[in-house]
């Protein structure tokens, strides 16, 4: 099932003269009327006007979320504010805030690319969706809701937290699709449980969840506690929001909106492209974006394309889902280690439960790492000896997959703080 | 059906066209748009080899037409309706339609008589001044047997430069009709006009050049909502 068959399914070397077509108007536009980028090319004295194929592009210099910091709040509009129709702008929980607009065609696009998305996981204009990412400023909520409107679905705009209503909508409405972050997926899972309300009698079939980084376990378990089809989801804020990239239902991998967006995946160190397949940052250029044109925007997210052809047909190129941030991302006596790499070893242990936290501090100039997760009630009130069993079970897989030591806390069920937005499972007290 | 990357082209030193990229595929109507001087015209000539391209690549059914004599390409299937018309004043309207058949005549008579009846049909009024010479029509009737020739040769794509010009707008009218009705019989055509709002009326994409670049590229409804191409080329300031 697709949306825009005829670009979904493009054949590749027309997608090729496609993207060259829109990154050549791209350029002549940010080139003259964005004075960051007219500035940084002729700096560089660059001759883009001669670029002859996307190669090319590595020429190009890359956008930092400094520079959009630097530019709060309007310094990277490509258009004047009178043709801007919508704005945005990024959390402001890692730093300064930044502000993205939108022109009436940057919409239109945008949601089209989110319809696409949903479509690919299976929706039709007969689902009923039920929207719980954070409306307002976070680019989630109204993207997914004008994705899921062109689409023609009926959508329920409840927006995030409040989960017990969430539930009680989610019954009396008839949800059938729930949009939201994965963490306040398994949040709602847990709440479903204590109210005694069994998910087989929900209408519930699909879930999209997005906005944070999370592992194939943790879909096995949101799929199983709920009962549904749980796909993925990518965006960013910095380049449109939610609709860059989904899953089909094949569930294996992300496809990228190709025609909208050309990506790089870039060696983080060295900034040189990765051998196909490898690890490395993502890298994003707006191909069709009107008010906010980014060029090589460093998302910080690290992931690795999927060469091999998607039996659903969809040619545009597919990505793994993300598999941590480069900021994200904890170096621990020396070790890269990546909080999803954790969780996919809690989720395969029998016993715990898929909250967690990762407290990292130094003593004695040496890092300790505490992780912390929640084990089921009845452990407790068993002997000492299971308890030590699975801290034991738990150190050694972790200990094999990190290839470091890390100490484990079991906690009661319930005493980790709860999600309704993008989790925080980090707690790093060093002071470096 | 055709596809050109970063084409170069302009007379002598001075260079109109800068790295313009575009394609066309079939069954498309593709409009250029853009002011005076911008380079539309300049980009269909050099496409019908009328202008020597400087660099680049323009590849007109997986042939590099860049390489091709002006004289042959028409016989791949792609001609021009120039701007102004250029038909044969001197000469009968039946005369111009069938010069336009040069190319099919050794596929026997009937082919060309089935060809000329059927711009016949798409151009009542020619009919009616079939004796008539070319030079006696109206400027609507000249276009109309202008756009008849060039479809003689069967092309599979049409190009033409602003054919709206000098006509009064119910005349336009009718020639934008039958550019719809020639998209709708399975032709391909690529359109350059002045007239933005006719041309993105009946487009399915477009490209607008500003001085000899391409600035904004897209499904025409998305140019037609555009506050650039609004304001230059709609004349809507707003």
């Amino acid at each position: 099932m697709y949306w825009q068959e005829d670009k979904e399914c493009m054949n590749r070397g027309e997608l090729e003269q496609l993207q060259f077509e829109r990154l050549q108007s791209t350029l002549n536009r940010v080139g003259t009327h964005v004075p960051f980028y007219r500035q940084k090319f002729s700096e560089m004295k660059l001759d883009y006007e001669g670029f002859n194929s996307l190669d090319d592009i590595r020429k190009l210099p890359f956008t930092l979320k400094q520079d959009l910091r630097d530019s709060y709040p309007y310094g990277l509009f490509a258009v004047p504010l009178r043709e801007v129709v919508r704005l945005h702008s990024s959390s402001g929980t890692t730093g300064q805030a930044t502000v993205v607009g939108y022109t009436k065609n940057d919409i239109r696009n945008w949601s089209d690319l989110v319809a696409r998305i949903l479509c690919a996981a299976g929706l039709t204009a007969d689902d009923v969706i039920q929207i719980a990412f954070g409306y307002g400023l976070f680019t989630g909520g109204f993207g997914l809701h004008y994705g899921a409107e062109r689409l023609g679905a009926s959508v329920i705009p409840i927006s995030a937290g409040n989960t017990k209503r969430q539930i009680q909508i989610m019954q009396d409405f008839k949800t059938t699709a729930l949009v939201c972050t994965p963490s306040y997926a398994l949040n709602i899972a847990d709440v479903l449980f204590d109210m005694g309300i069994n998910p087989a009698g929900l209408s519930l079939k699909f879930g999209l969840f997005g906005a944070e980084p999370w592992s194939e376990a943790m879909r096995q378990e949101i799929n199983g506690k709920l009962g549904i089809q749980a796909t993925d989801n990518y965006g960013l804020s910095e380049v449109m929001g939610p609709g860059v990239a989904g899953e089909c239902r094949e569930c294996n991998g992300l496809h990228i909106n190709e025609d909208h967006f050309y990506v790089e995946i870039l060696d983080p160190e060295t900034l040189e492209p990765v051998e196909p397949g490898e690890v490395g940052e993502l890298v994003i250029t707006t191909l069709t974006k009107e008010a906010f044109p980014m060029i090589r925007y460093r998302t910080r997210d690290l992931t690795r394309f999927l060469p091999e052809p998607c039996p659903c047909g969809r040619t545009f190129k597919r990505m793994h889902r993300i598999l941590g941030r480069t900021d994200d991302m904890l170096i621990i006596k020396g070790v890269n280690v990546f909080p999803t790499q954790i969780e996919s070893v809690l989720f395969n242990i029998d016993g715990t439960e898929p909250h967690y936290r990762i407290i990292v501090e130094r003593e004695n100039h040496q890092d300790r790492a505490t992780v912390m997760v929640e084990v089921k009630e009845s452990l407790f009130s068993d002997q000492m000896s299971k308890q030590r069993e699975l801290i034991d079970t738990i150190r050694k897989q972790l200990n094999s997959e990190l290839g470091i030591g890390v100490a484990v806390k079991l906690v009661e069920e319930k005493t980790l703080e709860r999600f309704e937005g993008k989790g925080q499972r980090v707690i790093d007290k060093r002071e470096i | 059906m055709l596809r050109i990357r970063n084409l170069v082209s302009g007379y002598g030193k001075i260079k109109v066209l800068k790295n313009v990229s575009m394609h066309v595929d079939p069954g498309e109507i593709v409009t250029i748009l853009g002011a005076n001087g911008a380079g539309k015209t300049t980009l269909l000539s050099t496409i019908a080899g009328l202008v020597r391209a400087n660099s680049g690549e323009a590849e007109f059914k997986s042939n590099n037409i860049l390489k091709i004599k002006a004289s042959a390409i028409p016989g791949l299937g792609c001609v021009m309706v120039p701007e102004g018309r250029q038909v044969f004043a001197a000469m009968t309207v039946e005369e111009n339609l069938l010069l336009g058949g040069h190319a099919v005549q050794k596929q026997g008579r009937q082919v060309l008589k089935n060809l000329l009846e059927h711009q016949y049909e798409l151009f009542p009024i020619l009919r009616d001044r079939k004796n008539q010479l070319a030079g006696t029509l109206s400027g609507g009737e000249q276009q109309m047997l202008a756009m008849g020739r060039a479809l003689m040769s069967k092309p599979s794509l049409v190009m033409m430069d602003e054919p709206s010009t000098g006509l009064a707008p119910l005349i336009v009218k009718e020639i934008f009709q039958i550019i719809v009705r020639l998209r709708d019989e399975g032709n391909t055509v690529l359109l350059v006009e002045q007239n933005a709002k006719a041309a993105l009326g009946i487009a399915d994409r477009g490209y607008v050049l500003e001085t000899g670049k391409i600035i904004v590229q897209g499904p025409a409804e998305d140019l037609l909502a555009n506050k650039d191409v609004q304001r230059a080329y709609l004349g809507r300031e707003k």
